[in-house]
């Protein structure tokens, strides 16, 4: 327990842990200190002056080490001469602040003149305008005259770009560094600094492409002036023209709360459109922060079916008609009735034949739903993902009262196959930061990342050799010892790795992050399971920060293994061999080609796809259901840290366009003759899924009505879920630091989070945790082929996926598709750098790695790197090349 | 008694038919109206013809009857439409909402929106209420040209442009 201190700031006594700064302090009791360049997640700097307090300590008798006392027996209080900065002044016993005197007051009117001798008059035009810690404090504190003179004002030329994504006007930065700081100090991607000095100071990028860091767009939120603001939200909207709602990114499995600002726009034919997406506090999660994916990321979802790009999406049911033995019929328009009664029929028919294929994008009701659908018919219900061993983490992953905020001194923290800064930012930083505040970070890859940087251990071990990795550690620690391949006996006699798992061992608190970093489904399972026997070998389970924490690839696939989905290894014979086909929101055609098997899944399925666009495994339906978005409905996601939070309605959901018949009247008042609108227009997934439910059995528990009670009704039923209801998770409680609240000063113009925190799972403790299975058996790994190469598709947080195109702004940033490839491999296949190449993709057969049989080709850009094996080559995730496992390839110059 | 009455009844007819009627005959006849009289809005533009609305929406914050609608977009060199970085690219008043307070005209920073002396509005339909920018905007100055005009590099260099002696 730290020491309490008590002071007075402006006449109201506070207590707060010794080492406090006097500035937050102020802020604990709503006393403001205004201030520019001191924010509470940084270190203190003292550069703006703009905190000036007069600070009176008590005066002690040197002799008797005793407060000297006033006649009236109050304690003596010596001012100091000067005004002292209350951002870098920790506090003190009996310590007498004074804010609101006419000398704070003076000197806060002096630094505002001092700011405003180069700032522009910009307020009306720029985007910071109305949510300005400078203009309000100037307005608060400010003269309103200036002894300076306008024409000596400094002129910079207006709108440099800082990358594609960040806009600086130097003319009106203040110098406050607070956006260098959090590049250097919080986010440890030291791209852009000062250059000059003084009044020709100004903040430059070393980095190219400019400002290339994941968490650019944090700085202009904590810009306290437009000097840094998105190229997404330029001259957009002004804010206080903005509604705002809370949300939950739907990109990574971190979750961050997110609030959307939304407003009408003419040219969507004054449809409420999404205009920014800002971070909403949370500190058991993102803190204030959001990474650029989930901050320019949003398009996809706020799209219309006005939308004249490919991005279009689907405004109705459709059902395919017209088909015969010879041509396949085309996908015509329907009511929901008519899809529903089809769907339903078929459904019924297929019975048991029925597999469902879901997304990770779908949020918990829906997933729910889809499982009650499953249950009633007797199908199976599968998870569309590469990465496997949810089971383990549903039973042996983190509990509630975990926060990887509060891990420090004498934690550890393993990241197993896993690049945590391309697969899931906010994780990065939270574990970085764990790292930094003592926490044992431990890091087994095949390859570098950037977490290498914060990790107290770094590991190696030789691609494909992930699970033997992990098991060499196990091996490090007990006395009966796996015999692991030849190809981890190096990284096993490694004294390091034996160091890592005697720390490991040892701490008080451990988590490991897997992640699907060079592997696919198979190892990923293999993965799981010795990371779960590690942990119990360890005894780190069954305790608030322990466990295991799968970096899913998408939002709530831990949502998905929470309600018992599972995973098909097979998934091209499964799909082939299924009576009827329900696909909700996943693409495997477009993914993949291969999935569709000889015929188009089996030839004879009865295909249900139900998506936000016509995919290409939409093309393919039977009937297609258009569904809406995450935005546009409410529901819950549950966070890889087993958090489910509820995200609220953002836009209201796309309808239909109505049919409009010409009106006889003269004056040419449109006729509205179209029947119920609102059953025209997409509707939410579990509520389709619930219909088609109820139609097959009408006395089917299954709720179509809201997404409050299906999530009551999984409460009821899922025991992961039990302890929780709606309303609880839309449950708030002080935060520190306080944020978003009137005054912008202080935290930047993150949002406070007035919509829930969350609520984290109870683990399952219904099935014994399966930790002995690969006990004693021999650990395939992947070997490396005599000819050729193998593939392993890695993540890549800006890829070519259907829910980041629709961003036109990342384009520059993602990139066309490409391969890294050793350099000494490119020099006999005769490629240089930046060369375009095929990729041949070998059959999927891993069985003999020598073999590569004529596959699908893709053409790619070929880069080179010193650093990685020979026959060894890297392929990023949905960039459109059909690998998501280790898989050979043949690669050859493209003439 | 009622003599009496009756006389001092037609006394006030006879008068006032030697006098000067007050009545004009609108729309052939129309009287001036006063200085600071408010009718319907106009955006004005710069002698050259470039409009003096950098779409800051400062007039829709200030409106008390939330009439107006503003959207913004980026000026660029070769398609500008305001000297600053910004301008209007919807610019929408509600006629019928418009109580012509003339707040507008007070917040607008660069003189752009004047309540002018045009009072006759009339409207058929509620959708023809909504004014547009095109129906907004005043008439081209002589020698000015139509935006979005092509400009030279570095000629417009300022956010907002400098206001030289604000009339008000």
């Amino acid at each position: 327990m730290t020491k309490l201190v008590t002071l007075t700031i402006d006449g109201m006594q506070v207590s707060v842990p010794e080492g406090t700064l006097v500035v937050d302090a102020a802020k604990k009791i709503g006393i403001e200190i205004p201030v520019f360049c001191y924010h509470p997640k940084m270190e203190p700097v003292g550069m703006c002056r703009m905190c000036l307090v007069e600070i009176g300590r008590p005066v002690i008798d040197r002799s008797t080490g005793q407060p000297v006392l006033e006649d009236d027996g109050s304690p003596k209080i010596q001012f100091s001469p000067n005004l002292e900065t209350a951002c870098t002044t920790p506090v003190g016993a009996g310590m007498v602040v004074l804010g609101a005197t006419e000398k704070a007051r003076s000197g806060r009117e002096d630094i505002i003149e001092f700011l405003l001798t180069s700032h522009p008059l910009d307020c009306p035009i720029c985007d910071k305008g109305g949510e300005c810690p400078l203009q309000n404090l100037t307005i608060k504190y400010g003269s309103g005259q200036s002894r300076y003179l306008y024409d000596e004002k400094k002129h910079f030329v207006k709108h440099v770009s800082l990358g594609e994504l960040i806009f600086l006007d130097r003319e009106r930065c203040i110098q406050c560094g607070r956006c260098v700081r959090f590049q250097s100090e919080i986010v440890d991607d030291p791209v852009i600094g000062f250059f000059h000095r003084g009044r020709a100071l100004e903040i430059v990028t070393y980095s190219n492409p400019g400002f290339d860091s994941y968490f650019s767009g944090n700085t202009t939120d904590i810009c306290p002036v437009g000097a840094l603001t998105t190229a997404d939200f330029r001259f957009g909207a002004r804010p206080w023209e903005l509604n705002k709602a809370a949300s939950i990114c739907n990109h990574c499995p971190v979750g961050c709360n997110l609030t959307m600002n939304v407003r009408r726009e003419a040219a969507s034919g004054g449809d409420w459109v999404v205009k920014r997406v800002m971070p909403r506090q949370n500190e058991s999660v993102n803190e204030i922060w959001v990474c650029d994916k989930g901050r320019f990321g949003y398009h996809f979802a706020a799209s219309s079916s006005n939308d004249q790009t490919s991005f279009k999406r689907l405004s109705q049911p459709l059902v395919r008609k017209n088909a015969g033995s010879d041509h396949p019929g085309e996908l015509v328009p329907a009511s929901w009735d008519e899809a529903l009664s089809v769907v339903s029929e078929r459904f019924a028919e297929a019975g048991d034949g029925l597999l469902a294929l879901a997304g990770g994008r779908l949020a918990n009701e829906d997933l729910f739903n889809l499982k009650q659908l499953t249950t009633t018919l007797g199908g199976e219900a599968v998870l569309y993902t590469h990465m496997a061993g949810g089971e383990l983490t549903t039973q042996l992953g983190i509990q509630p009262g975990s926060d990887i905020g509060t891990m420090g001194q004498g934690d550890a923290i393993l990241v197993v196959a896993c690049d945590l800064m391309e697969e899931a930012p906010i994780w990065w930083l939270r574990v970085k930061q764990a790292a930094e505040r003592g926490s044992q970070l431990i890091i087994l890859n095949s390859r570098s990342t950037k977490l290498d940087q914060a990790a107290a251990f770094v590991l190696r071990y030789p691609f494909g050799a992930e699970t033997s990795a992990v098991l060499a550690m196990l091996n490090a620690l007990s006395e009966k010892r796996l015999r692991l391949p030849e190809a981890v006996q190096v990284l096993e006699r490694d004294p390091t790795l034996q160091a890592a798992a005697e720390v490991f061992s040892g701490a008080n608190n451990a988590l490991i992050m897997y992640g699907s970093d060079c592997i696919g489904l198979t190892e990923s399972q293999a993965l799981a399971q010795a990371c779960a026997n590690l942990l119990d070998a360890t005894g780190h389970v069954g305790r608030p920060n322990n466990g295991l924490l799968g970096v899913w690839p998408r939002a709530n696939d831990q949502g998905a293994w929470e309600l018992g989905f599972q995973t098909q290894t097979k998934l091209e014979d499964a799909l082939g061999a299924a009576a009827a086909l329900y696909i909700v929101a996943a693409d495997p055609a477009g993914d993949d080609p291969t999935y569709l098997g000889q015929s188009g899944f089996g030839g004879k399925a009865f295909v249900v796809v139900q998506d936000l666009y016509l995919t290409q495994t939409a093309r393919l339906a039977d009937v297609v259901l258009p569904a809406q978005s995450w935005i546009e409905r409410d529901g819950s996601f549950t966070s890889g840290e087993r958090r489910a939070q509820r995200f609220y309605p953002v836009i209201p959901p796309r309808t239909a366009p109505v049919s409009r018949a010409e009106s006889p009247s003269t004056n040419k008042a449109p006729l509205l003759i179209a029947g119920d609108e609102v059953m025209e227009s997409p509707l939410p997934d579990f509520a389709i899924t619930a219909m088609i439910t109820l139609r097959i059995d009408s006395e089917a528990r299954i709720t179509a009505s809201s997404a409050a009670r299906v999530f009551n009704q999984m409460a009821e039923t899922v025991p992961a879920f039990s302890d929780q209801t709606y309303l609880e998770l839309a449950q708030v409680h002080e935060q520190w630091p306080i944020v978003g609240r009137d005054d912008l000063y202080y935290g930047g113009t993150s949002y406070e989070n007035t919509g829930g925190l969350g609520m984290q799972l109870a683990l399952n403790t219904s099935d014994t945790p399966s930790t002995t299975r690969l006990a004693g058996t021999t650990v395939e790994f992947i070997r490396m082929p005599k000819l050729g190469q193998i593939a392993f598709p890695i993540a890549r947080l800006y890829d070519r996926g259907k829910t980041l195109m629709p961003s036109q702004l990342l384009h520059e940033r993602i990139g066309e598709p490409y391969i890294v490839l050793n350099v000494n491999d490119a020099e006999m296949l005769r490629i240089q750098d930046g060369d375009v190449v095929h990729m041949t993709v070998a059959n999927r057969e891993p069985d003999s790695p020598d073999r590569v049989t004529t596959g699908q080709t893709v053409v790619v850009q070929a880069r080179l790197d010193q650093e990685l094996p020979e026959r060894v080559v890297l392929v990023p995730r949905s960039f459109g090349i059909p690998i998501d496992k280790p898989t050979p390839v043949e690669i050859r110059r493209t003439e | 008694m009622f003599a009496i009455e009756l006389a001092r009844g037609l006394y006030t007819t006879w008068r006032e038919m030697f006098n000067k009627p007050v009545t004009i005959q609108y729309p052939d006849q129309r009287r001036p109206v006063y200085r600071r009289f408010k009718g319907r809005h106009s955006l004005h533009r710069y002698d050259n013809g470039l409009e003096k609305c950098i779409g800051c929406s400062l007039c829709a914050a200030a409106c008390p009857a939330d009439a107006i609608f503003v959207e913004s977009a980026e000026n660029t060199n070769a398609a500008r439409f305001s000297p600053g970085e910004r301008y209007a690219s919807t610019y929408e008043i509600n006629m019928l909402r418009c109580i012509y307070c003339g707040y507008c005209e007070d917040a607008c920073p660069t003189e752009a929106i004047v309540l002018g002396d045009n009072y006759e509005l009339s409207f058929t339909d509620r959708h023809d209420a909504i004014y547009t920018k095109e129906m907004l905007l005043e008439a081209l100055p002589e020698g000015g040209s139509l935006t979005p005009q092509e400009v030279k590099p570095g000629v417009y260099t300022r956010s907002v442009p400098e206001m030289k002696d604000p009339v008000d």
